[in-house]
Order: C-alpha cells, then sequence, then structure tokens
C-alpha cells in the first residue's frame, strides 16, 4: 500500500494511534498499582514486575509458539513477584516503599539475567484487530489496528471499578486500604487482603510487560521499558485511585509519548529528543499541578504510607 | 432479674470478674448486673479499669477469672466474633466507620452476610425501610468523612442495630458532641432502651448524664468495684466520692484583676480548610494580654485550621495577623521576638519528638539561643540538663528520668512537660488547643491551674477547647465557631452554655 498524503491530519491521527500502542503497558501497570494501593499498600517495583513480565512473556511465548500462553506466564511471574512483595511487607517494622526499590532493581536484573538468550529469536506478536477496514487510507489503518489487550484494559477498568462499589471483595479492598482498625474490627484480615491484592496488581503489571515484549515494539530488549512502571505509579495519584480515570490517565499519557514519532512524521525534528521527554515532563507538570498545599489528598487510601 | 426482653433486649452479667497483666491487676474481682432493658452507667475515671472490663465482655482479653453470662447463661468470651454471635455490640470512642465509604457501604460491608455481588438497588431499599424504623436519621448515600461527628456518633448505634446487636457498648459516646446533640443522642438510646429492643452498658464520666438518662450505675476505681445502684438512689456527691475515692481538692483557681491590653489581632482573614472545600473566615478577633479567650465549637468547625493559622502550618489566602501592630507570620524568630507559645493538642505527636528525650524536648525554645539574642551553634548540654531538672520540678513531671524517651511518660505528664516547656520565660501569647483531652482529673486540674496562673501573671492566653465545660470554667471572654466562622461572642458574665450550644450547632 502507498502511503497517501494526509498533510497536518497525520499529527492527530498520529497521536490517537501512539496513545492507543502506548497506553496499554500504562493501563494495565496502572489498574494493577490502583488495586494495591485501595488495599493500602504501595509497590514501587512494578517496574521490575513489567520488565521481567516482558522477558518470560517473550520467552514462554517464543518456546510454545503462542504468544496468549506468554501473556499467562507474564501474569503469573508478576502475581509471584507480587506475592513475595506483600509477604516481605508483612512483617513489622517493614517499610513498603524501600521493598519496592529492591523489587524493582530486582526484577529487572533477574530479567536481564534470563534474558540475554532472547535477544536474537523472534516470538510471535499478539494479534491486533483492524477497526480502520473502513477507511482506505492507511495512516488512519495503522492507526486503528487495536491490540486486544487494550481492549481488555478498557474492559478491566470498568470491571475494577464496578468491583470497588458493587462487590464483596471490593468493598473488602477499599476497608482495609482505609483504615487497617476497622478492618480488623469486622474479622477481615489487612494482610492477606493486602497480599492478594498486591499479588494481583503485580500480576497486572506483568501482562503489561507482555505487552510490551509481545506487541509493541514487540521484541526484547534491555530498554523494553522505558519507565512505564514508574510513571504509572504517578498516574495512579493522578487518576485519584479511580480504575475508571487510571484508563484516561494512561491513553493521556500514551498520546503524550506519540507526540514525538507524530512530529517526526510530517517532518519536524526539531528538538525530537525533546519531544520523547514529554511524558516525563507531563508527570511532573500533573503532579505539580494536582498536588496543594492547603489541603489534604483526595481520594487517597488512608492507610497508605504515602498519606500519612 | 429480666434476661431477654420481648423485643430482644437481653441481659448480661459478669461475676468476680479478675483480670491481671503480669503482675498488675487491672481489674479485681469486678461482679456487675445488666438486666435486659436497662440503661446501666459504668463510671471512672482514666485508668479505673472501664476499657479493661469492656474488653473482656467483648473477647477482645480473655479474662483471668471469672464468668460471664449473656441471657442467664455462661458465655466464653474467647473472640469478639462469639460476643458478635451472641449479639453484644460496642460503640468505640473512635470511630469504627470507614471514612471514604458512603453510610450504606460502611453498613452493608459490616455485616457477616455480605453477598458476593451486591446488588445496590435492593439493598438501598432495604436500608431504607430498616431507617424508617430508626429513632434518628442519617444520610446514608454520603462519605462518612463528611459527616458531622454527631451523625457519625448516630451511625455508629445505628449500625450495630442494623447487625442485629441487643446488647450495646457505648464508650464515651457524647465526647465529641454539642450538649444539645448528646441529649437527643441519648435520649432515643434511652427510648430504645424503654421499649424493650436494646440494654445498654455506657462509659462515661459525665455525671449529667448519668442522672439524666441511666437506670443504674455501678462505679469502679482502680480496677475495684466501689460503689453503685440505681441512680435514683445516689446522689452526685455520692458518685463523685466513691469515683475520686476522698473528695477531690478543689483549688480554688482565682483570678486576678489584670491589665488588657490589646495583643494580637486576626484581620479579614480567609483561608481553606483541610479538605480543601470550605472556606475559614476570621474577620476581627483580639486576644488581650491577661485573659482567657476561650473558643468553643464542635470538632470540624474550623478550630484546628485556626490553630494552624495561628502556627504558621496553613496559608492564609487574605487578612493578616499582627502582635503589638507588627505583621506575624509565625515563623521561629518572629514567635521568640514576640514570646508567643503553642501548646497544640495530643502534644506527644504534634509538639514533641516521641523518640527524643524529656530533657532534649524540653530544651526546643531555649537550645539554639545563645548569649544576646544571636542563635547557638554549639548545644551546651550543661545548660539543657538545667533547663530540665527545673521545668521537671517546677511543673510535677513524673518521669523515671529526665534521659527517659518523652513518648514513655503518660499523657498528662508530657502535657506538663510540654507545657512547662512553652511556658518558661516571660511569655506574651500562649496559644492552646484541647489542653486536658483524655486526661485524668488531677492531671486535668493541675493543667487548668497552671493556665490561670499564666493568665493572672499577664499572658494572654486563647485557649481552643471541644469540652465546653472547660471552656466555661476557664474563659474570661468566649467566642463559638461553626462552619469555619466566629459565629458567637460572649464575657464570660452573660455567658449561657445553652445558648452557646446553639451557636455550636448551628442554630442560627
Amino acid at each position: 500500500m502507498e502511503p497517501v498524503e494526509i498533510g497536518l491530519w497525520g499529527v492527530p491521527l498520529a497521536i490517537l494511534g501512539g496513545a492507543i500502542r502506548v497506553s496499554t503497558p500504562f493501563i494495565f501497570v496502572s489498574l494493577g498499582e490502583c488495586l494495591t494501593e485501595r488495599s493500602g499498600r504501595i509497590n514501587l517495583g512494578l517496574e521490575g514486575t513489567l520488565v521481567f513480565g516482558a522477558i518470560s512473556g517473550y520467552a514462554v511465548a517464543y518456546e510454545t509458539g503462542n504468544p496468549f500462553l506468554g501473556v499467562l506466564a507474564a501474569a503469573l511471574a508478576g502475581a509471584c513477584f507480587g506475592l513475595l512483595h506483600g509477604w516481605i511487607c508483612k512483617f513489622k517494622g517493614v517499610n513498603d516503599i524501600a521493598v519496592g526499590i529492591a523489587m524493582m532493581l530486582f526484577g529487572m536484573g533477574l530479567a536481564f539475567f534470563f534474558g540475554k538468550p532472547y535477544i536474537q529469536p523472534q516470538a510471535p506478536d499478539l494479534p491486533a484487530i483492524p477497526f480502520g477496514w473502513w477507511s482506505d487510507t492507511p495512516q488512519v489503518q495503522a492507526a486503528l489496528q487495536v491490540n486486544i489487550l487494550f481492549i481488555l484494559g478498557a474492559i478491566l477498568a470498568v470491571a475494577m471499578a464496578w468491583m470497588f462499589k458493587s462487590t464483596r471483595v471490593g468493598l473488602t479492598v477499599r476497608v482495609v486500604g482505609d483504615s487497617t482498625d476497622a478492618a480488623r474490627a469486622m474479622g477481615i484480615n489487612p494482610n492477606s487482603v493486602r497480599l492478594l491484592s498486591t499479588a494481583a496488581g503485580g500480576a497486572l503489571a506483568g501482562i503489561g510487560g507482555a505487552y510490551l515484549s509481545l506487541y509493541y515494539p514487540g521484541s526484547w530488549t534491555e530498554g523494553v521499558s522505558s519507565g512505564q512502571g514508574l510513571m504509572a505509579i504517578a498516574l495512579v495519584i493522578f487518576a485519584r485511585w479511580n480504575p475508571i480515570n487510571c484508563f484516561w490517565a494512561a491513553l493521556l499519557f500514551g498520546g503524550t509519548g506519540a507526540l514525538g514519532p507524530a512530529l517526526q512524521s510530517v517532518g519536524i525534528s526539531e528538538g525530537y529528543y525533546l519531544f520523547f521527554a514529554a511524558p516525563y515532563v507531563l508527570t511532573l507538570i500533573l503532579l505539580i499541578m494536582t498536588s496543594s498545599p492547603d489541603r489534604a489528598m483526595q481520594g487517597a487510601p488512608l492507610e497508605l504510607s504515602l498519606t500519612k | 432479674m429480666i434476661h431477654t426482653c420481648e423485643n430482644g433486649a437481653i441481659s448480661v452479667q459478669t461475676l468476680h470478674t479478675t483480670m491481671r497483666f503480669g503482675a498488675f491487676t487491672a481489674l479485681d474481682d469486678v461482679s456487675i448486673d445488666i438486666p435486659a432493658g436497662t440503661f446501666h452507667a459504668l463510671l471512672g475515671e482514666n485508668g479505673a479499669g472501664k476499657s479493661t472490663l469492656v474488653k473482656c465482655m467483648m473477647g477482645f482479653y480473655n479474662a483471668t477469672s471469672g464468668e460471664l453470662l449473656v441471657k442467664g447463661r455462661e458465655a466464653r468470651m474467647t473472640d469478639p466474633k462469639v460476643a458478635q454471635k451472641l449479639g453484644l455490640g460496642m460503640v468505640y470512642q473512635h470511630f469504627t466507620l470507614v471514612p471514604s465509604l458512603t453510610g450504606a457501604e460502611n453498613l452493608v460491608i459490616s455485616r457477616a452476610d455480605t453477598p458476593g455481588l451486591i446488588d445496590w438497588r435492593r439493598e438501598t431499599r432495604a436500608l431504607d425501610a430498616f431507617m424508617t424504623k430508626m429513632p434518628f436519621h442519617v444520610p446514608l448515600d454520603q462519605p462518612v468523612s463528611r459527616l458531622a461527628a454527631g451523625e457519625k456518633q448516630k451511625l455508629e448505634i445505628i449500625k450495630q442495630l442494623y447487625l442485629g446487636n441487643r446488647f450495646l457498648i457505648l464508650d464515651e459516646p457524647t465526647s465529641v458532641l454539642t450538649p444539645a446533640e448528646a441529649d437527643e443522642v441519648l435520649g432515643h438510646v434511652r427510648a430504645l432502651t424503654q421499649a424493650g429492643e436494646i440494654t445498654v452498658l455506657m462509659i462515661t464520666h459525665k455525671f449529667r448524664e448519668v442522672s439524666a438518662f441511666a437506670d443504674d450505675v455501678s462505679i469502679l476505681r482502680r480496677g475495684k468495684y466501689v460503689g453503685g445502684g440505681s441512680v435514683a438512689d445516689m446522689s452526685i456527691e455520692d458518685m463523685s466520692r466513691a469515683m475520686m475515692g476522698e473528695a477531690p481538692v478543689i483549688s480554688t483557681r482565682s483570678r486576678r484583676d489584670t491589665v488588657k491590653q490589646p495583643l494580637l489581632t486576626m484581620n479579614g482573614i480567609k483561608a481553606r480548610d483541610r479538605t480543601g472545600l470550605k472556606p475559614i473566615e476570621i474577620d476581627d478577633v483580639t486576644l488581650h494580654s491577661g485573659e482567657i479567650l476561650g473558643i468553643a465549637g464542635i470538632s470540624g468547625n474550623g478550630q484546628m485550621e485556626l490553630m494552624e493559622i495561628l502556627t504558621g502550618q496553613r496559608r492564609m489566602e487574605q487578612g493578616d495577623i499582627r502582635v503589638n501592630g507588627a505583621q506575624y507570620g509565625a515563623t521561629r524568630a518572629e514567635a521568640r521576638a514576640h514570646a508567643i507559645r503553642y501548646l497544640p493538642e495530643e502534644p506527644l505527636r504534634n509538639a514533641c519528638a516521641p523518640r527524643m528525650s524529656v530533657a532534649e524536648n524540653i530544651a526546643f525554645r531555649m537550645f539554639d539561643a545563645g548569649k544576646d539574642g544571636k542563635t547557638a551553634f554549639w548545644n551546651d548540654s550543661g545548660a539543657i540538663a538545667r533547663n530540665a531538672a527545673t521545668l521537671i520540678k517546677a511543673f510535677n513531671v513524673k518521669t523515671s528520668s529526665p534521659a527517659a524517651r518523652i513518648a514513655s511518660l503518660s499523657g498528662g505528664n508530657v502535657q506538663r512537660a510540654v507545657l512547662g516547656r512553652e511556658l518558661t520565660g516571660d511569655v506574651k501569647a500562649l496559644i492552646v488547643s484541647n489542653p486536658c483531652f483524655g486526661l485524668d482529673f488531677a492531671a486535668v486540674s493541675s493543667i487548668r491551674d497552671r493556665l490561670v496562673e499564666a493568665r493572672n501573671q499577664g499572658t494572654a492566653i486563647l485557649l481552643i477547647s471541644e469540652d465546653l465545660d472547660e471552656i466555661m470554667e476557664l474563659s474570661d471572654r468566649i467566642l463559638v465557631m461553626s462552619e469555619g466562622r466566629i459565629a458567637y461572642e460572649t464575657p464570660i458574665a452573660t455567658a449561657n452554655v445553652e445558648q452557646i450550644g446553639q451557636y455550636m450547632a448551628g442554630h442560627h
């Protein structure tokens, strides 16, 4: 197919396409972190979980030839990391933030160790659904290639919001995140709830990692993640611990991440690397803008060590 | 004795309950009968064993010896869940509602049989039907954090009834309520007991509530049952004598005439409260030397923010604070220059470094003050030790040594230590918030003596307190804060508790 000249329309189109492509790991990691933080614990190790999810997904997909088994393996690996984090944090006097940083470095180191033999081979990609079939313009078709994990992420965001509101599990997580004492008084064991929430959060981050290595960019390198796991944590704060907001915030971050390539595609190469920094700048700006010297953070789970 | 009422209230008896923690006997052979459908008051000072007794009843502690009878049958309270199953429920002094959940969510999740999927339409209908039978109304669709203290208290009681508990323990239920709210809540609770729906055991130290609402009373002192019976047969003097042991030495706090000159003025102050949603507006308040200016109000009406504005912890959007005519921004240098001191509430948390020693903590005002007003670089450990020795003696702080961690002291001693620190030297103004919260009778009395003494010597004292009795007892002038504003001002001579209570509740 020959590219059709569509002029400056290419920029918003490329941003839209990029938002959908780039945002998926953000969606999964931020939903995972949202769940963990709603239970009153912070897992800063999700960057490590993401990278380890990327390699385990890639390796299993390559060995079995089935990308979905890769996603499953990544989720399992992520859950294991979450369980480890949750188990360590159970002990008295352990700081979840310090453990998270250690887990992040541990996950990345382990991933690089196991990942050496997988830098060359090519694993099968996850399929995408061409929502742009109605258009003849290849740019539109390219932008609307939507990976099923993105759709799954969108559904998951809605499902999680519904879970927090209308299921016993969701309410239990919120109770634990808001007041350990109230949870104990109800006979809930806060540690197990947090352990499971961290494990589930880790599994989601693992899926986000599998997306990186199996779809976009779609190969395993040591630089497969560019800090999505860490930025997703800032994103959860920006999204005020609301899953649906997490989804929109992830899209916004994805769109900003696509700004650089989009401008490049229409020939603006001045300050190219600066545009690549856009998501990081956005993270900083959003965190500053949504903070306030005068009032307590809104919507923050009260048991979070950030808010204490 | 009636063990169950028709409408479900149940009886509870403790027989020879003893509770030892190591060598310390917290409860010594306490027997109390609470027949079904009665309102029973449990009186005692801090540390008298009231909470230990109810914790044994609720299964949080296993009594060392003794029996507990529920509905006349022996019950082994090995676990709080057993108590719940038998229909015993407790309303804690500190709320156990989850702040970010709505009232409805709180009720539904606290049930033992919460379904996995919650059908909110059905639950709402069921809750509405349940609420029509309740004596008081609380909005269930709002997050609990947005409810006023009185509403939270009501919701706690409603929760116990919703859970089907028929024996309620109320732990100082009115400590956060206005007198009018307290009367309303207790009146409804009393009506429920009279209807035979519940039996109530209320922990309290307010004689007024005992004589107005309770049927029977039991009094504990130092872990022992020292008296009780039908409230109708006991006078307040009897109760107070049993509670305190001998008649307490009532200090005659004599108020000297003082020269009252304006010292600190607040003008047109606007700020935001903690949630950032509600405005705090203080138009024109002047604090004079030699007076105690009391600020009454129910917690959450902006007093905490006012304290934070005065300590420089909260940003003002508008307005200014002036001390002796000069702008005041509450920096350490300014506070030192004007000799303005602070005693925030819960000083261990808000005005101490808990793990530092008593000596270090009470040196916070002087450790960096060198000669002739300059800041010193080197600590003078000799001066710090001398300062500690003087203050510990002068303010009667009971500590094992000046080197002990301040966190190891009891609440009253921490309060006295910090008050001592803040009142050394020539103090022009002292800003105090809830200075006697959670202290026992003797500690309260000594703190109040110190405040009045400082006033007599010409210090200006701004007393922010949720305890209206304390405000009435100490103040020369009273301001009432409601919804972030000063709603009312009166000199003590014309102050009237009912009227102040109405302004506190915002009915004006």
